[in-house]
């Protein structure tokens, strides 16, 4: 179960001075969703086509299901399925005739392809309009499509880079849908977006990628505690007298804010609500509300890239 | 440092499927469908003419005659096919990888188990596969008409000129092929591609002429000399290689190629010397401008391959 199908090592791409990719150390393991972020051009597109074999790496190495995309490309693809950012059909073939060619390109047997294409189309919601053109698609249907692309291949592994750019909200909630169906399926996941709060919503790890290197990666979790300090937040309403020297002396807490009057906000490393209760009622207030804020990965991210570079690192787009 | 690895898997998988793509797509294409009009027009504009205009009496090689002879205003059907098939080729070559790109087809494309050799090799083969079915199917009209108008059925001699004509024809579109497609890889902008392809057409089908004059009187050595680098000049133009080929193809009198000697040519058969050269000398005259077509197309193609190699996926 806990077998690594995406490895790589020191794997770095360099074009002219600027270093795509930095030293990437990286390992998936089956079955995991990993969910890698990070601004523009900050080497995540890089690091998917070194891993597919599209663009050679300038030094270090890649493992994909145990092959070589440098030297067994064709293995790779074959059982990597991978949704480009922007996909784009053919615009004058059917929704069915580009499966159909993607089929060839895979040598399907026709009457294997013909089954997988209308049980894809069929599972993407795109059955009724199998038969039309393209070019009348919307960019949700033509995302729809790439997905259904993929699952003709049946694979051990899903690369999906930005899906849900350009989405609007409806149709990236059912994407995500889409993925968290994968997941179910055992299909190990390779995500990388912009959308935090949904990276945050299906990812099991999650990479931060800046500059080529990967600078953070773990649970959402984890990385808040790196970054955030407290991983926890317990936001507590009291009335009655200041709470903050009484709340910072439990065992465990990082920081505690008053955000408002009687109301404060407790960084910790753990869940530390029924302590907080204990200490707010030991002190002679009137405890009004207790609540415990996951941390979020927008603040994380915020966050790292506010301490780390005053100036937004120039984006090539 | 490790060698470069070897890759594993052949490098033509999904070839054929690229080829069947690209192929419909050609055919049932506006712009293919344009030009083929235009081809069976001009194909039955100077068949009629040349029905019209060949010698009266019996007289050798008529099914040649059909595709050289020309009335005054209109150039005869070589002369045509000499504007017709770079057009055609540049037209099925211009947008073949850049369009790819610009649709944002080629990196889904090239995430399926396949090489970018097959995509490149697939889509020259179904241009060059293209543009033979065109011809061909010009070629038998033109054959089968003749038959019908002059009543007697072409000479085996004949029908192998004919199918050496055809294999020219071929080729010189492939180098047009070639080319345009170099361009499509080169280029981002499809429209930058055909426009570049078509400047390099002109150049050599108006300018290069020219030029090979004035450098040939500035650089070359005596009479002799000029001459002499005036026609290497001249033969590195496809135009000439093709015009040379189906000159000698087309016509069995015709006994050697160039300047010079076509002046001699012509005083023997001012004199009245006119035996025909058997087919086997004819080929032996041109097998250098056939293999040189031949071989631009090979070296463009492999040309377009390199950069194609090199080039970055990513928009």
């Amino acid at each position: 179960m806990n077998e690594i199908v995406i490895e790589t090592e020191n794997l770095t791409k360099r074009y002219g001075d600027v270093l795509a990719v930095d030293h990437l150390n990286l390992k998936i393991r089956a079955g995991e969703v990993f969910g890698v972020l990070g601004p523009n051009g900050s080497g995540k597109t890089t690091t998917i086509l070194m891993l597919l074999g599209l663009t050679e790496p300038t030094d270090g190495w890649a493992r994909v299901l145990g092959f070589d995309p440098m030297r067994q490309p064709l293995e790779v693809k074959s059982r990597v399925g991978y949704l480009p950012d922007q996909v784009g059909f053919y615009d004058e073939l059917t929704a069915r005739e580009n499966l159909a060619y993607t089929a060839k390109l895979n040598g399907l047997a026709r009457p294997v392809a013909q089954r997988r294409i209308s049980d894809a189309l069929e599972r993407m919601g795109l059955a009724d309009v199998a038969d039309r053109r393209v070019g009348t698609f919307s960019r949700g249907m033509r995302q729809r499509l790439g997905v259904a692309e993929i699952l003709l291949k049946h694979p051990q592994v899903i690369i999906l880079d930005e899906p849900t750019l350009g989405l609007d909200p409806e149709a990236a909630r059912e994407f995500l849908q889409i993925i968290r169906a994968f997941k179910e399926e055992k299909i190990t996941v390779l995500l990388s977006s912009h959308l935090l709060h949904q990276v945050q919503a299906i990812c099991d790890r999650v990479g931060l990628f800046h500059q080529g290197r990967m600078v953070l990666e773990g649970t959402v979790r984890e990385l808040a505690r790196q970054v955030l300090g407290g991983a926890y937040r317990v936001h507590v309403r009291a009335v009655g007298p200041d709470l903050s020297e009484a709340l910072r002396k439990i065992p465990g807490a990082v920081n505690v804010t008053m955000l408002d009057s009687n109301f404060y906000r407790v960084e910790a490393q753990e869940d530390l609500r029924a302590e907080v209760a204990r200490v707010a009622v030991q002190a002679g207030a009137k405890l009004l509300s207790l609540g415990l804020e996951e941390p979020s990965l927008d603040e994380v991210y915020t966050r790292y890239f506010q301490d780390l570079t005053p100036f937004p690192s120039p984006s090539e787009g | 440092m490790i060698a470069k690895p070897v890759r594993e898997g052949s490098p033509w998988r999904g070839l054929w499927a690229v080829v069947a793509k690209e192929m419909a797509d050609h055919l049932t294409s506006v712009r293919m469908g344009i030009l083929e009009v235009i081809v069976l027009l001009t194909a039955a504009v100077t068949l009629y003419m040349a029905l019209q205009n060949l010698p009266s009496g019996t007289s050798d090689f008529l099914f040649l005659r059909l595709f050289t002879i020309s009335q005054d205003p209109l150039p005869a059907f070589v002369g045509f096919l000499g504007v017709l098939v770079p057009l055609i080729a540049i037209v099925l070559g211009f947008d073949s990888i850049n369009g790819e790109f610009n649709r944002r087809t080629l990196s889904r494309v090239l995430a399926q188990p396949i090489y970018r050799d097959a995509l490149l090799l697939g889509k020259f083969l179904a241009g060059l596969f293209t543009l033979a079915l065109v011809l061909t199917a010009i070629w038998l009209m033109i054959i089968g008409l003749g038959i019908f108008r002059l009543g007697v059925p072409p000479t085996g001699e004949e029908v192998a000129r004919g199918l050496l004509f055809l294999l020219a024809t071929i080729a010189y579109g492939g180098i047009w092929l070639g080319l345009a497609m170099v361009f499509s890889v080169r280029f981002r902008q499809p429209a930058t591609a055909a426009l570049a392809s078509i400047s390099v057409w002109i150049f050599f089908s108006v300018f290069w002429g020219m030029l090979v004059g004035l450098i040939a009187q500035g650089l070359g050595r005596g009479i002799a000399g000029q001459i002499q680098l005036e026609l290497f000049l001249a033969r590195l133009s496809p135009n000439t290689l093709y015009a040379e080929s189906i000159l000698a193809i087309l016509n069995p009198e015709v006994r050697a190629l160039g300047p010079l000697l076509l002046v001699q040519f012509l005083q023997l058969q001012h004199w009245g010397v006119r035996s025909p050269l058997p087919l086997s000398q004819s080929l032996l005259l041109v097998w250098p401008q056939l293999t040189g077509l031949i071989a631009g197309t090979i070296v463009l193609f492999a040309i377009g391959y390199v950069l194609f190699q090199r080039q970055e996926i990513r928009a």
